[in-house]
């Protein structure tokens, strides 16, 4: 009798709990990956597609699932690839070699004067930064030019030139001083 | 000297420096030539610069305004003389990066003539809101360093109560006598500015902090205070260790609060503002000038005379050096600032802004030498006024661990500069905790434009695929109205039948080539009719 009231006091216990379990995972259902998101705003988003990934959020779709390393990413550089390290517990990798340590922030801009109105370019950008419509001139915005590049192979005159972003007393860094810190011997 | 009985405190760590005022405060403060070109950078506060109101070619009189502030934490820039707009151009202006940036270019006629002013006589019977904008017109920025838009400041909400001015007389740091000298020849207009920024935030008294050593200024300003029997305006004498005259540390000295860390003074019911920044308002409203001048130290060992000038805004350094009889030929650096906060200039070739309080000019006996290893001997953490840990900063942010630097709390750091100074190693710490801030700014911006950069991203992946479906629907619409058409004309074909062949498209067809029948007739008639009438 006894061994009978456990078994069903048991079964009473797991269908409860099976039901709580089911009733949550219909309740807080979370819609797609929030790791795919957390990297997703890591990434630099300039849409480059310089990791091998048709932009930032399928290749952070593909280091989620485990298909890419963190150290694609050129236009995040070495600060980009740390936080993504830190993120998801993995050891830190070096960039590849031909990736700079601090890459030099750049847009792009139209040679007006040459631009035929093709509108290719516009078709290529991901951000929608680019101005104009077929057989009028095309221009920059050069405030949403995230300077992934992209423009650049479409346009049949090559009209569009690499600038670096213009420093201002605002947004200039001070250096690192020169000065190399070592740690204090022991003893 | 008569001490005060209030009773102070002291805030943690600090430094008893020399403080070689002596040598600028011997002479009175003479008026600054008038330069024949005043170059006016736009940018000259915190905040964003503000719109441009003239172009080359036009004529301004002194005090007309340049550019307007842009938005709520902006300040105006005004011409410091009369004259004409010669250049809007990117010149240098003074800043560590030694840049460019925007700026106006005065040519002046020498004849210095005012706009209209408005001065008010009776300042009380306006509101507090109408005086601030007065405050914001006339552009005018702490005039301590910071140059934080004043009208700004000086609006502390509705729910900050302000118990107590601070006016920072204080001038801890060595070198620097602008504000020695201004309180003691223009005692009375600042005690009016301090009347006036009391009225305005409502604060119940008023402490002028000024530091024990200048008693001249503290005996100046008493004087007046004691001849107009004012009861809510008081001068504390606060013990000169350096940085006394930072805003925290003044509070604590003269109140035993502390501003918390991510807040600001108004939230413990405090306020605090510059003497030259209290003479700026008091010209401001009871005068109608905008912020155009200010007093300038001019000291060094490199420097033949030091002194204090009267300056317009936009006069060039050099024409200062000059006046001042020229340099020493050992000069070696000239200084914007003291020599604890301030920074190298790489020329003199730059203008007077509204922050720059003191030109100094070392010479080259003050060679640092190199930095040597952190033996972590701890001396900077014992004088560091904000009580952080000088060490642990500097570690994290010569690794570029920015995270921890800001978990050491990095933007506390007032970068008053004494744990270099202390430092047996002559590690240049500051410039690590610059480097850090900056760097941590720098992220911010970029983290910013990338979310905007999704977002842009992601509206257009969806207005593409939108224009797609909208493509698609019309297609798939018009194939079944086709298909739709094709089953109703067969059907009309089955039901009518033989009895009438009269295909619509046939019948279509025929009355289109009835119609260019029609034309063409109609043509010749025409034609007919005109050969018809030449012949006649």
């Amino acid at each position: 009798m006894t061994i009978l009231t456990a078994i069903l006091t048991l079964a009473l216990i797991a269908a409860l709990f099976g039901l709580l379990l089911g009733y949550a995972s219909v309740k807080f259902h979370v819609e797609g990956d929030p790791v795919v998101d957390k990297i997703d705003a890591i990434l630099p988003q300039t849409q480059c597609g310089q990791c091998g990934f048709a932009g930032c959020r399928p290749y952070a779709e593909a280091i989620s699932s485990g298909e890419a390393e963190i150290n694609l990413c050129p236009p995040g550089g070495e600060t980009t690839m740390l936080a993504l390290s830190d993120l998801l517990g993995v050891e830190p990798l070096a960039l590849d070699a031909e990736h700079d340590d601090i890459p030099e922030k750049t847009v792009v801009y139209i040679d007006e004067e040459t631009c035929i109105g093709c509108t290719l370019c516009i078709q290529a950008c991901p951000v929608d930064a680019i101005l104009g419509a077929a057989k009028q001139m095309h221009t920059i915005i050069e405030s949403e030019c995230t300077g992934c590049d992209l423009c650049i192979p479409p346009c049949p005159v090559d009209c569009i030139h690499i600038k670096p972003v213009k420093v201002e007393p605002d947004t200039w860094r001070w250096p690192l001083p020169d000065h190399v810190s070592t740690a204090p011997q022991a003893g | 000297m008569s001490l005060n009985s209030r009773h102070l405190w002291h805030f943690h760590g600090g430094l008893k420096l020399p403080s070689n005022k002596a040598v600028s405060t011997t002479r009175p403060i003479t008026r600054a030539l008038l330069p024949k070109r005043l170059v006016i950078p736009v940018q000259q506060h915190i905040g964003e610069a503000g719109k441009l109101l003239v172009k080359v070619g036009d004529s301004v009189l002194k005090g007309q305004v340049l550019a307007q502030a842009s938005s709520y934490v902006s300040a105006s820039i005004h011409a410091p003389s009369s004259g004409k707009v010669v250049e809007i151009e990117e010149l240098p202006v003074p800043h560590p990066s030694g840049l460019s940036a925007l700026s106006v270019v005065i040519e002046t006629d020498g004849e210095d003539k005012w706009i209209e002013l408005s001065p008010l006589h009776h300042p009380n019977t306006k509101s507090p809101t109408e005086l601030r904008q007065l405050i914001r017109q006339a552009g005018i920025v702490g005039l301590g360093g910071a140059a934080f838009p004043t009208a700004v400041k000086v609006n502390t909400g509705p729910q900050a109560e302000i118990d107590t001015l601070i006016i920072n007389g204080a001038e801890c740091e060595p070198s620097i006598s602008c504000d020695d000298m201004l309180m003691r020849h223009y005692a009375s207009e600042v005690i009016s500015g301090c009347g006036l920024i009391q009225y305005i935030v409502s604060a119940r008294h008023c402490l002028i902090a000024i530091e024990d050593n200048k008693p001249e200024a503290v005996a100046a300003l008493r004087a007046v205070i004691t001849e107009k029997a004012l009861h809510t305006i008081e001068v504390v004498v606060v013990p000169t260790i350096y940085p006394t005259g930072g805003e925290k540390q003044l509070i604590k000295v003269l109140s035993n609060k502390e501003v918390p860390s991510d807040g600001f003074p108004s939230d413990i019911g405090v306020l605090v503002q510059n003497v030259g920044t209290a003479v700026a308002v008091h010209k401001a409203i009871c005068l109608g000038e905008p912020l155009i001048s200010r007093i300038v130290t001019i000291t060094g060992e490199g420097v033949q005379q030091a002194h204090n000038m009267e300056v317009l805004i936009g006069t060039p350094m050099s024409e200062l050096i000059e006046q001042s009889g020229g340099y020493h030929e050992d000069a070696a650096k000239l200084i914007i600032g003291g020599p604890m906060m301030g920074f190298t200039l790489q020329t003199d070739h730059l203008p007077v802004t509204k922050a720059c309080n003191c030109l100094l000019v070392s010479n080259a006996a003050e060679q640092i030498a190199d930095a040597m290893p952190c033996i972590r001997c701890g001396a900077c953490a014992t004088v560091c006024p904000a009580q952080l840990l000088p060490q642990q900063l500097y570690w994290h942010a010569s690794s570029k661990n920015f995270d921890l630097v800001q978990e050491y709390h990095l933007f506390d750091c007032i970068e008053c500069g004494c744990c270099n100074h202390v430092c047996p190693s002559q590690i240049p710490l500051v410039q690590y905790y610059r480097f850090a801030k900056t760097e941590i700014w720098n992220q911010e911006r970029d983290r910013i434009k990338s979310d905007h950069a999704r977002i842009r991203h992601e509206f257009r992946q969806e207005r593409l695929d939108r224009e797609k479906k909208e493509r698609d629907e019309k297609l798939r619409k018009k194939k079944e109205l086709l298909a739709k058409k094709k089953i109703a004309e067969a059907a009309t074909k089955e039901t009518v039948g033989a009895t009438t062949d009269i295909d619509p498209k046939k019948a279509a067809i025929e009355a289109a080539m009835q119609r260019v029948k029609d034309k063409k007739s109609a043509q010749q008639t025409e034609s007919s009719n005109e050969k018809s009438t030449q012949e006649q």
